[in-house]
Order: C-alpha cells, then structure tokens, then sequence
C-alpha cells in the first residue's frame, strides 16, 4: 500500500505490523502527552519538586538526552571538517539520533518552565549574566542546524525525491553542509560546556564548584569532552539495537570500529582529566569549603562512595580501555558492553551533577533530602522515548537512512546476468546516501 | 534582544552573548537562502531544458 514511499532496494515489514508497533508505542506517547498537559493546565504543583529540587528528573533528562545527543555533533565533526569517509555510512542515523535527543531537550524544557508561552522571554529579556541563557541560545540554533541536517534525508524519499525543486535543495544542502556542521559544532561546543558550567559555578555547593580559567569552570570542559565521548557510543547503541530489531545489518563494521576506536581514545582521556579534576576538587576545593569527602557520600541510604567508582572506573575507564583495543571494539560482545557502559557512565555524571548536588547538605541544620519524582515527571521523562522510537520507526522505513542496507541485504540472490546490470555501487548510488 | 529595546545595555555580556546569537542565526540563515534560490533557479533551468 505505501510501497511507492519505500527505498528502492531494500525490504520492509508489512504496512499493518508497522501500525501496529507504532500504535503499541504511540499509547506511550499518549500517556506522556497526558501527564504534560497537565503540568501545563494544572502547574508544576503536578510534580515532586520543591525548594531542595528546583532541578529534577525533567533537568536529569534534559543534560542526559543532551549528552548522549552529543554524537551528532561530533560525527558531524569528524565527517564533514575532519574527513572521515568511512563515517558517511553512519552520519545520517547520527543526525537522526541527535534530531530526536535535541527535540526531547527542547519539549522537556518547555514542560519544565511551567508556562510555554513565555518560552521567548528567554530570547526577548535575555539575562546574558546567566550559563542557562546561552544554553537555550545554542540550544534552539543548534535544533536548527540539526533540523537543516536532517531535511537532506528527508527530500530523499523517493517520491519528494521526484519533484525537482526539493531535489537540487537537497544537493544543494548538501554543497554547503561543511558550513553548517561546523556552525553545529560551535554551538555544541559552548552548550554542553555551560551545562557543565552551570554546576560549576554554584559557590553555594561545594560539591558541584570547581575553579576554572577566565569564567570557565573545569565541569564546562568536562561536559563537552563527555559529551564528545559517550554520544558516537550512545549511536553505535542505538544502531545496534536497531540493527537487532529489523534483524538485518545495516552499517559496515568499518564505520562501527572508526567512531569506537575514537571515541575510546575520547573516552580514556576524559576520564583521565576527570580523575584528577575528582582528586584536586576532594584535596584543595571542597576542603578549602570546610568540607571531607565523606561529607558528601555517607549518612544518607542512596548516595555512597560507590557512585564515583562506578561513574568513573566502571563507567568511564573499563568502556574506554575495551574500545580502544582492537580486539575489545571488533568483538561483538565486548562492543555492546563497552556503548552500554559508556552511555550509562554519562548518564549517571549528570544525575550526580544536579540531583546529588542538591541532595548534599550544606548547612550545619541541613539534612539529607532524597527526591522521589511523581507520576507525571516519569510519564513526560518517558514521552521522548516514544516519541524518539517513533520517528526512528518512520525514517527507517520511508528514508534512506542506512546506505549500506541494500549493498548488505540484497532483497533477493542475483544471477550473474543481473549482477553484471546492477552492481551493489550501482544500487547504493541509487539510494542515495544523504550526505553524499 | 535587540539594541532598540529597554533592556539593552552596550557592554561586552550583550555583545558577546546577543552577537553570538545573531552571528550564528545569520549563517544559517544565508545559508538556507542560498540553497533555497539556487534550488529554484536549477529546478526552472531544468523545466527550461526539458521544454526545449
């Protein structure tokens, strides 16, 4: 029925079984999309938030999805400025990610604020003494260089594909794509770092303050590196689970082991400078504050010491040492257990990074205060993942995401007289790749 | 946030953070602009060729 919309060379589901897992899905999505209408009828009075968590789950899920959405930026990086090749094959399912991880940013900050409609406030009464200001500016331009990266793939489709004005639009986009991954990376660069730089600069928490250089605190390099790190990771994950899903391969392993191997490398130095960046901060800063490291890991039933070794050894230096092997990256078992590892590691630094800050007393009468998020934080925290499951399911399915697809997955045996007429080059020319 | 308004104040914050803002939008913006009019200017040659 939508077979006129399908890449040419590649085998889809039938129409009904694609319904049917998006419906599945989209009854997520719907139950999200309830619990934000009513923080935004009702109030944020719809969460557990109070005066210790003004940052919460939503925050936690907005730097994670950030971070993780890193990868975009920095394969981007690597193909279009650092000339790459081998990442063409894996570019666009990047981008697509990084679409998704930046659209969920943008919705949870915009459930977050409690009133939409002043979202522009931010833009119009700028604070420009402010970290978060210019997070929301690189924030929304940076969806806008990911919204540009992301339209090639879309004018690809087969039937938009035959108009001729989205056809030169999309090459077009392309000619100059150099131009607006290098704006992309920009705008990165500085947003993951103020994340980083917000928890930085909280002179009031002696747990998230670090020094710094100039206005910078050392957490606003650090978030970028991380960022850096654990997004390539964050997309080999994703592609492989999509890979398992559909039950076909669809990246040449070239590509996989390229953005494994640097960001193995990114990975190990990362946990290198955070290592000692954890070790001057617990023997010069925080005692400088009048606090001990246990200060900040005992009395309390969920925040120990083991958090920081599993952030940083588990999470951070055995991913890192397992990609940066050759025989750690090409093994398939060890491959998955290093993204896994690294994705969780980034995740686990972020929620450190604002929800135990918050947690840690910091006053001679302050105690402990864990944060339990209601109902409607899990629901609107989940809705992106659907959502982002979704648009994965549409792309897959009507865009030529994956190039190496139908040169991997021939739809059916050629014969030799076939083969001589359609070459797996000629069939790939055919799809198009979408940064080409 | 532009010069005009109430707010605006010319010290290096503003020029630095609205600057970048705008620095950044406006490369994106020509950007768009160019592929969008060479778009429409290959799409009419070709609909020329094929007349002819």
């Amino acid at each position: 029925m939508d077979s006129a919309l399908i890449p040419k060379g590649v085998k889809r589901c039938p129409l009904w079984q694609f319904l049917l897992f998006t419906g599945a899905v989209g009854i997520v999505l719907l139950w999200g999309v309830y619990a934000m209408l009513l923080c935004w009828f009702k109030g944020l009075n719809q969460t557990n938030m109070n005066d210790y968590y003004g940052f919460a789950l939503w925050i936690w899920a907005d730097l994670a999805v950030i971070a993780v959405g890193g990868g975009a930026f920095f394969t981007g990086l690597l193909r279009y400025i650092f000339g790459k090749d081998a990442l063409k094959n894996i570019i666009n399912y990047a981008v697509l990610i990084g679409f998704i991880c930046y659209s969920s940013a943008l919705l949870i900050l915009a459930i977050d604020i409690g009133q939409p409609l002043r979202g522009w406030f931010i833009f119009w009464h700028a604070n420009v003494h402010s970290m978060l200001t210019e997070v929301a500016f690189c924030l929304s331009a940076y969806f806008g260089v990911l919204t540009i990266e992301y339209i090639p793939l879309i004018l690809e489709n087969r039937q938009i594909d035959k108009v001729p004005f989205f056809h030169h639009l999309g090459h077009n986009m392309h000619e100059i794509m150099a131009v607006f991954a290098a704006t992309g990376a920009f705008l990165s660069f500085f947003h993951q770092g103020s994340l980083g730089g917000v928890a930085g600069v909280l002179y009031g928490r002696p747990f998230a303050f670090r020094e710094g250089i100039f206005i910078w605190p050392w957490t606003f390099f650090l978030y970028t590196w991380s960022a850096a790190a654990c997004g390539p990771c964050f997309t080999i994950l994703v592609t492989k689970i999509t890979e398992k899903v559909v039950r076909k391969k669809l990246v040449k392993d070239n590509a996989i082991e390229l953005l494994a191997k640097i960001s193995g490398w990114m990975l190990l130095t990362y946990t290198m400078a955070k290592t000692y960046d954890t070790w001057y901060w617990f023997t010069v800063t925080a005692p400088s504050k009048g606090f001990a490291l246990m200060d900040f890991y005992s009395n309390n039933p969920l925040y120990g010491i083991w958090m920081l070794v599993v952030e940083i050894g588990i999470c951070g230096l055995i991913p890192a040492v397992i990609l940066i092997t050759d025989k750690g990256r090409k093994n398939s078992m060890t491959l998955w257990i290093a993204v896994i590892l690294a994705v969780i590691g980034v995740c686990l630094n972020r929620w450190v990074m604002v929800l135990q800050v918050m947690a840690v007393p910091v006053m001679t009468f302050d105690q402990w205060v864990l944060y339990i998020p209601s109902w409607q934080e899990v629901a609107t925290t989940i809705l992106p993942l659907a959502y982002g499951i979704i648009l994965i399911a549409i792309s897959y399915r009507y865009l030529p995401v994956f190039p190496n697809e139908p040169e991997l997955n021939p739809i059916e045996p050629l014969n030799e007289e076939e083969t001589a007429v359609e070459s797996p080059v000629e069939l790939e020319q055919e799809l198009k790749p979408a940064e080409a | 946030m532009f010069p005009f308004n109430f707010e605006w104040i010319w010290d290096m914050g503003h020029a630095v953070f609205m600057g970048g803002l705008w620095y950044a939008l406006t490369i994106l913006g020509i950007g768009m602009t160019y592929c969008i009019i060479k778009a429409a200017i290959d799409a009419s040659k070709e609909n020329g060729e094929h007349h002819h």
